[in-house]
């Protein structure tokens, strides 16, 4: 469905993408996820067509991204990582202006948007400005729906809304696939990677991998141990004298430690139980989740 | 054609949910009519005179009674110190000096004419000039008297006699000269305000990534920005009409229709310009600064304070080009003289041209993809 082909995107002194090639598959959620700044927006522009690459080839169905970009704009909806509808528009209005300039109407396609529109209902008046970050994004959802793509581009559309919004998001998305619609999400999330179907990892405008969010775990040849019960700020200092082909990280209020080799579990015992915290703490070998991966596939990319 | 129906709609709500766009639309004609036409005058109300009288005559005494009695004239003070007077003038007190010479009266009578020397406070060089014309006025009167009271009524002299005749504007009223430009300036400030504003806030807002993936047309999207003011400007040229009719009293010999084509044509090139700087603009602030320095040179430029005729070579040259001068031109042309059609032949081709110069412009330059 989409293909993308060594897309490089250079700005100034800034290499954004950097010889990017994946497929997506049709009627998949796809996943691009990486930290702020890692390239996923300016994938997504340059598929929407907002932006040219610098090099590479990116394909929609079979139409060329710089070249085709016409006939591209009449099956893509696209969400800016900004709100940008119109905030001094109501949700009626703003519906009905975007379902205008695609030559449709509200009503058309009207089962696309019922499940969204349940939640909007309430609200059919109000001002987009005045929505709150969920109800916002699910507007914009919908006015990149008005006109029945077959690709939905999303750019960060759960950042900045409250846990339950995010969840109903997501929900909404997988009633989607019934309408054979590819969903192409981006997120800074790593927990909302078993939302989608198949992951991209980014980081500084290169991709990490691609795959199922359980082909990565699968792949992770590590062990990997949680440390609970001492806080990570006093813990890390503390195994700094580990060996260096042991990653130690904190993540939430435990510190996790991975490793190529099982046994070295002793050695990390060891070290706690000589060491000046005289604390209980539980060490446990877990199973690595996306974040674990991708720090993993991090490392393997850049070295240390 | 129904999408640009779309676009204009959508427009016009924002217009009026906006707390300050009606506002401006309806407080900008008000504020430059009871305004700008009021202040927008040449004549000079009253001169503060002070007089060195080092004659201290019955001659001298009758002079400065002619200048207290002009109605231009205030003489605030009469004195023999230079000094004084000088004081006077620096503390902006008085406006000119009367310098009368000690040999005022003698010379009357016998020897060459005495000689009087003004001062005028220069730094309103416009304001000078004409304070200075008033005392030349106020002498010529004296003289003419004093020859009458010489030498017996005048022997009526054969030969050239002369009346002054001012035509399309017989009393020179200033506010008819300037109220065509006034309205000039409104449709001008409006129009390139409101459109070069606007395309950039969508920017600043983001919304315009969302109608750059939308099958939407460049031309469609210009019209639809352009269309809303430009029935906005006319709108408010109507109204600002309307105002100079009741308040002012503004002349309108030639047909108002003929008024509001050209306006329009002028307008597709304003607007034209407000866009392209909003679509080159990264902010609002910037574009504001842009479309005020551009207004300004045009504006200033553009006739409508100073006669072109008296610019240098090079400003007009510059008013070839300048969209503005002929638009004033154009309003003082059909308003107070009543031209027609056929006299604005030539603007009507030279505003279409650039009408549509500027038109293409706007929509080439307007990018649906950023860098």
């Amino acid at each position: 469905m989409i293909s993308l082909q060594g897309i490089s995107k250079i700005f100034g002194a800034i290499t954004a993408l950097d010889n990017i090639s994946f497929e997506i598959n049709k009627g998949e959620i796809f996943g691009l996820i990486g930290p702020d700044g890692s390239g996923k927006s300016t994938l997504l522009r340059i598929l929407a067509t907002l932006l040219r690459p610098s090099a590479g080839h990116a394909k929609i169905g079979k139409y060329d991204v710089e070249v085709d970009y016409k006939a591209i704009r009449k099956i893509i909806g696209y969400m800016p990582g900004q709100f940008s509808l119109y905030p001094d528009l109501s949700v009626e209005e703003n519906l009905n202006f975007f379902a205008h300039i695609f030559g449709t109407r509200l009503e058309e396609n009207y089962f696309l948007l019922r499940d969204i529109f349940t939640y909007l209902e309430p609200f059919r008046k109000r001002r987009a400005s005045h929505l709150s970050g969920g109800m916002k994004q699910k507007l914009a959802l919908s006015c990149a729906l008005i006109h029945r793509p077959t690709i939905l581009l999303l750019d960060e559309p759960t950042t900045g809304i409250d846990p339950v919004s995010r969840a109903e998001f997501l929900m909404l998305l997988k009633n989607l696939k019934k309408h054979e619609i590819t969903i192409l999400i981006s997120t800074p999330y790593m927990d909302e990677a078993s939302a989608c179907d198949r992951i991209a990892l980014f980081k500084n405008g290169k991709l990490l991998g691609v795959d199922t969010p359980g082909g990565f775990r699968e792949a992770y040849k590590r062990t990997l141990y949680s440390i609970r019960g001492i806080r990570p700020a006093r813990l890390l200092p503390e195994l700094r004298t580990l060996p260096s082909h042991c990653w130690v990280y904190a993540s939430g209020n435990e510190v996790k430690v991975s490793t190529p080799n099982p046994n070295e579990i002793y050695i990390l015992r060891e070290m706690l139980d000589r060491s000046t915290i005289k604390q209980n703490y539980q060490i446990h070998v877990i199973e690595p989740d996306i974040e674990d991966c991708f720090i993993a596939r991090m490392k393997d990319t850049y070295g240390e | 054609m129904q999408t640009i129906f779309f676009l204009i709609q959508k427009e016009f709500i924002q217009i009026f949910r906006d707390r300050l766009m009606p506002r401006i639309i309806i407080g900008v004609p008000l504020l430059q009519m009871l305004v700008l036409a009021f202040a927008a005058t040449y004549e000079v109300k009253e001169t503060r005179l002070v007089v060195v009288d080092f004659s201290v005559s019955t001659e001298s005494k009758q002079f400065i009674a002619h200048f207290a009695g002009s109605k231009f004239f205030k003489v605030v003070a009469i004195c023999s110190d230079f000094k004084k007077a000088e004081r006077l003038l620096l503390q902006r007190k008085a406006h000119q000096i009367l310098y009368i010479p000690g040999d005022f009266a003698t010379r009357h009578m016998q020897g060459p004419p005495p000689s009087l020397q003004i001062l005028t406070d220069g730094v309103d060089a416009m304001a000078a000039g004409i304070r200075t014309g008033y005392a030349f006025q106020v002498i010529e009167l004296y003289n003419k008297n004093l020859q009458s009271a010489l030498a017996g009524p005048l022997p009526s002299l054969g030969g050239l006699r002369f009346r002054e005749l001012y035509w399309f504007n017989p009393e020179l009223n200033y506010q008819t000269y300037m109220i065509p430009g006034i309205l000039a300036v409104l449709v001008t400030i409006l129009g390139m305000f409101l459109s070069s504003l606007n395309i950039v806030k969508e920017k600043e807002r983001g919304t315009i990534e969302q109608i750059n993936i939308t099958p939407i047309k460049k031309y469609q999207f210009i019209a639809g920005k352009l269309i809303p003011f430009w029935i906005l400007a006319l709108f408010d040229l109507a109204f600002g009409l309307l105002l100079a009719r009741l308040i002012f009293h503004l002349p309108m010999l030639g047909s108002l229709p003929l008024v509001f084509f050209i306006a329009s044509l002028y307008l597709v090139i304003v607007l034209s310009f407000g866009l392209i700087i909003s679509t080159l603009a990264e902010n609002q602030q910037q574009a504001l600064f842009i479309a005020w320095f551009f207004a300004i040179v045009f504006l200033m430029l553009s006739g409508l304070f100073t006669p072109v005729e008296s610019m240098p070579f090079g400003a007009q040259v510059f008013n070839y080009f300048n969209p503005v001068a002929y638009f004033i031109k154009a309003l003082r042309m059909i308003l107070l003289k009543g031209s027609g059609l056929h006299e604005m032949s030539s603007i009507i081709g030279i505003l279409s041209l650039y009408g549509l110069v500027a038109l293409t412009f706007s929509v080439r330059w307007y990018r649906k993809t950023t860098s």
